[in-house]
């Protein structure tokens, strides 16, 4: 990085935000945050070299529970910006995070088109099935027939978010369980060092408003895929068939990753230093103004 | 008597109308004269009907006409909708095997559009510059000039497409001086050096976004602000700018606050339907206090309205864009040299104050092709407000995105430029940008960022105003008006009303001290506007506490003229 002097000896503590957190006891964000925070030190990322883009949503505020560089954006919207933010300075980690309600509802067009796109950004989805902040309405991926007070009737059909992922062709496509802080920490660690759009969906109890997808629901569902041997993360209609897997048994691990160009490759304005430490010279334009003569 | 030339081409889209406008246009600026030319369309890409109007004076011109000196119609349908505009000095040219009119007219003069194309040059598609050389044969002005323009146009094609059309221009030019109808007798020649720049409005916007060192625009395609989302993009590798077409609306104005968040000047540009799409966004710059540049094109709404033409309905809406309260400056750019020199300005208040800045243009702006003084770019200056670039200095260590000031500005840092952490929030946040529902916070930071208002007036663009003694009315308007307000205003006085103007280049922060003064004139306070409602006439009342005592507004889509302004002062008796 120029002009900084790197650290190598980055620490769980640095890290540390005096924040004080807002989400209930037995939440499944702790979790997160504590992957999160981990995989961060395991590849010696320093707090100012990552930016955080979040949404809202009790998963929208897990940034603040950390020390980064931070804009916690609109509801949905985090992908555009967080495109943006890497366009304009590849330098930075970009790490867009939020809920399910967040990304796959309300930011819907914004996540087929970042994954059709494929800018190095890692995207962290706390798939509660459930709105939280909203306090316990459905949710794009709220299991068939989940009752809430808005769907009394229970909710009609759920969103697969993997299938939809490794349709748009995203390039790494993975699932996690909060509660398995390995697992989480691990594949949080690959899609940062994924060269593209990765997406990592984290399978989160709510405790207060998700009384179905709880943690004894997933404890006894949840395998790894990575102890499949036979799995192969690069077939991508295999990876389409395995994301349709949900039922007795739900898999968890790298579904698909495939090697392709990334759009900052494509962009005109790369290679090259990143657009943010470019001077601004306009007296460059007196040529353009020619052309109008 | 100043030379006023008026010409429309007209016919379906797709015959290449505004070639022929443009390339006419260009030729008459190269000869040191100065042109006007204003477009109108449909919404499709074959078919239906346009025309391109060409107005050549000696004089500087900033309005269309409607009475036209020359028609080239290139089909039935022009023939039919415009003979009543032409003079009955003027004349009507086209291929009489197409529009094989059933009345005689006096002022119809064939030109074998099609057939001198094919003789000439092999092709049909030469029937454009046939039309131009016809046009400058007529006028008897000087071929080179054309030849030239020509091959300038067609410079990135092979060497026997510009021979080409060169030479079925000539045919053009040979016929209508060997067939000159009698009855016709003006002429035009060139007059001076022509070094002078012929652009659009949003051209115009595009080249100020490049001088004002934009390095980030993203938008989705609309009309009118299209153009300058091909402009930007096609120039990007050479300017330093990533261009990126967004899914939509929505994710264009988020990645502009993405991309001014992470440091570079950003963009984007639309309009009204998208600038909705975009409300929340404007909000989220405000609150997070991120500089953002947005282009409204005004065209007629709501909704979709009609998607090709100008209206200036949505002043209010960008006055008052946004959920909640945040300050914002709109820029209402007048002219051509206005629509450049503005734009670098909206930047450097936007990253200044970090805020929201509106360019607001038109459809009628956005299209019209003016000559101008080659732009003087020495006057513009870069402000890109305070930015801490140190590393370990305390501001750095303790750094506060949304820092209490007397100004209301908070300082800069950007994500990974220093080792200061930059956090902000688009929920009420604390100074350092963590979410807070603390009242007392909440309190202390909205009139932080509202006290950039008194920074903010302190740099307000001055409207434009004439005053003359003894006038009897004030002629007010704001953005593409300004032309027809001007030369309405000198067409009173040459019938003996003098006539004061006050005329927007900025409406937000409104700049009630410099038209208190004005509004005090003696005599009737006429506001001209491309709306229904009288948006202005509003803001003014609001602002100022002060009556409109007339109202002239069109809301047909189509441009205001000098004309317009006339009758509607005469129908109302003022």
């Amino acid at each position: 990085m120029a002009g900084i002097e790197s650290r190598t000896d980055i620490a769980f503590q640095d890290f540390a935000s005096s924040v004080e957190i807002a989400w209930c006891p037995g939440c499944g964000n702790f979790g997160i945050l504590r992957a999160i925070k981990r995989a961060l030190v395991e590849l010696k990322i320093t707090p100012y070299q990552v930016l955080f883009v979040s949404g809202i949503g009790q998963a929208g505020k897990t940034p603040h529970y950390l020390k980064c560089n931070l804009l916690n954006e609109l509801h949905g919207r985090t992908l555009p910006a967080a495109t943006a933010a890497r366009i304009v300075n590849p330098e930075l980690t970009v790490i867009a995070e939020g809920g399910d309600g967040d990304g796959y509802g309300e930011g819907g067009n914004h996540f087929i088109s970042a994954m059709v796109r494929n800018v190095k950004i890692t995207y962290l989805v706390h798939n509660n099935q459930v709105y939280g902040l909203t306090k316990g309405q459905a949710s794009p991926t709220s299991q068939k027939g989940f009752v809430t007070k808005t769907t009394p009737q229970g909710a009609w059909e759920s969103l697969n978010p993997l299938a939809l992922a490794i349709a748009a062709n995203a390039s790494f496509v993975a699932r996690s369980y909060s509660a398995d802080t390995e697992h989480l920490t691990k594949m949080i660690k690959m899609a940062i060092q994924h060269r593209g759009f990765a997406l990592v969906d984290i399978l989160q109890p709510c405790v207060t408003y998700n009384h179905v997808n709880t943690y004894q629901f997933y404890q006894s569902r949840v395998y790894k895929l990575d102890e499949d041997q036979e799995y192969d993360p690069t077939d991508r209609i295999g990876a389409f068939r395995k994301s349709l897997e949900w039922g007795d048994k739900i898999p968890i691990g790298l579904f698909y990753k495939a090697e392709r160009p990334i759009f900052e490759d494509y962009l005109s304005v790369y290679p090259g230093d990143p657009l943010v430490r470019r001077p601004i010279r306009p007296e460059r334009i007196q040529q353009l103004l020619e052309e109008y003569l | 008597m100043p030379l006023d030339l008026n010409f429309m081409v007209g016919g379906e889209a797709g015959q290449g109308i505004q070639t022929i406008g443009f390339i006419l246009g260009k030729t008459m600026v190269r000869g040191g004269l100065h042109v006007f030319a204003d477009q109108d369309y449909e919404s499709r890409i074959r078919g239906g009907h346009n025309f391109f109007r060409v107005r050549i004076s000696d004089e500087p011109l900033l309005a269309q006409r409607e009475q036209l000196d020359i028609l080239i119609a290139l089909n039935k349908e022009t023939v039919e909708l415009h003979r009543n505009e032409v003079k009955g000095t003027g004349l009507i040219i086209g291929d009489e095997s197409v529009l094989k009119l059933e009345s005689a007219d006096s002022r119809f003069m064939g030109l074998p559009l099609e057939n001198l194309a094919l003789q000439t040059a092999g092709n049909k598609i030469m029937s454009n510059s046939v039309a131009v050389g016809a046009i400058c044969g007529l006028l008897d002005y000087d071929f080179q000039i054309l030849d030239a323009v020509l091959r300038w146009h067609f410079s990135k094609s092979p060497q026997k497409i510009q021979d080409d059309n060169v030479n079925a221009a000539r045919a053009g030019f040979d016929y209508t001086k060997m067939h000159r109808p009698p009855h016709f007798n003006l002429k035009c020649s060139p007059s001076g050096t022509g070094e002078r720049m012929f652009l659009t409005g949003h051209e115009a916007v595009s080249l100020g976004a490049i001088a004002a060192g934009c390095q980030f625009l993203a938008a989705y395609p609309m009309t009118p602000t299209t153009p300058i989302l091909e402009l930007l993009a096609g120039k990007g590798r050479d300017y330093d700018i990533a261009v990126i077409q967004a899914e939509d609306e929505i994710s264009a104005i988020n990645m502009v606050v993405g991309a001014s968040f992470t440091g570079v000047r950003a963009m984007t540009a639309t309009s009204g339907s998208g600038f909705a799409l975009m409300v929340e966004g404007i909000g989220l710059a405000g609150i997070t206090e991120t500089p953002a540049v947005i282009v409204l094109g005004q065209r007629p709404g709501p909704a979709v309205g009609l998607p090709t033409r100008t209206e200036q309905g949505e002043l209010l809406m960008a006055v008052r864009v946004g959920t909640g309260e945040f300050p914002r400056a709109i820029l209402t750019p007048a002219t051509v040299e206005d629509a450049f020199f503005l734009t670098p300005k909206a930047f450097n208040l936007a990253e200044k104050y970090q805020i929201p800045v509106i360019i607001l243009t038109d459809t009628h702006l956005a299209n019209s092709y003016n000559d101008v003084e080659k732009f003087d770019t020495g006057s513009i200056m870069i402000d890109r407000g305070e930015i801490i670039s140190g590393e370990v200095s305390e501001i750095v260590t303790d750094y506060r995105r949304h820092l209490i000031t007397e100004s209301g500005i908070s300082p800069r840092a950007l994500p990974g430029m220093s080792t200061a952490l930059v956090v902000t929030d688009s929920d009420e946040h604390n100074e350092y940008g963590h979410l807070t529902e603390s009242a007392v916070i909440r309190t202390e930071q909205v009139k932080k960022r509202l006290r950039k208002y008194e920074g903010l007036k302190s740099e307000i663009e001055k409207p434009r105003v004439q005053i003359k003694p003894n006038a009897e009315l004030t002629l007010i308007g704001w953005g593409s008006t300004f032309g027809a307000i001007q030369e309405a205003s000198k067409e009173l006085e040459q019938e003996g009303i003098a006539c004061n103007i006050l005329h927007f280049n900025q409406v937000w922060p409104f700049p009630v001290a410099e038209v208190i003064p004005v509004l005090n004139q003696k005599g009737k306070k006429v506001v001209v506007e491309s709306n229904a409602t009288g948006q202005l006439a509003y803001l003014i009342r609001a602002e100022t506490g002060q009556k409109i005592d007339y109202q002239i507004n069109k809301w047909d889509g189509r441009p205001i003229s000098p004309q317009y302004i006339l009758n509607a002062l005469k129908r109302g008796g003022i």
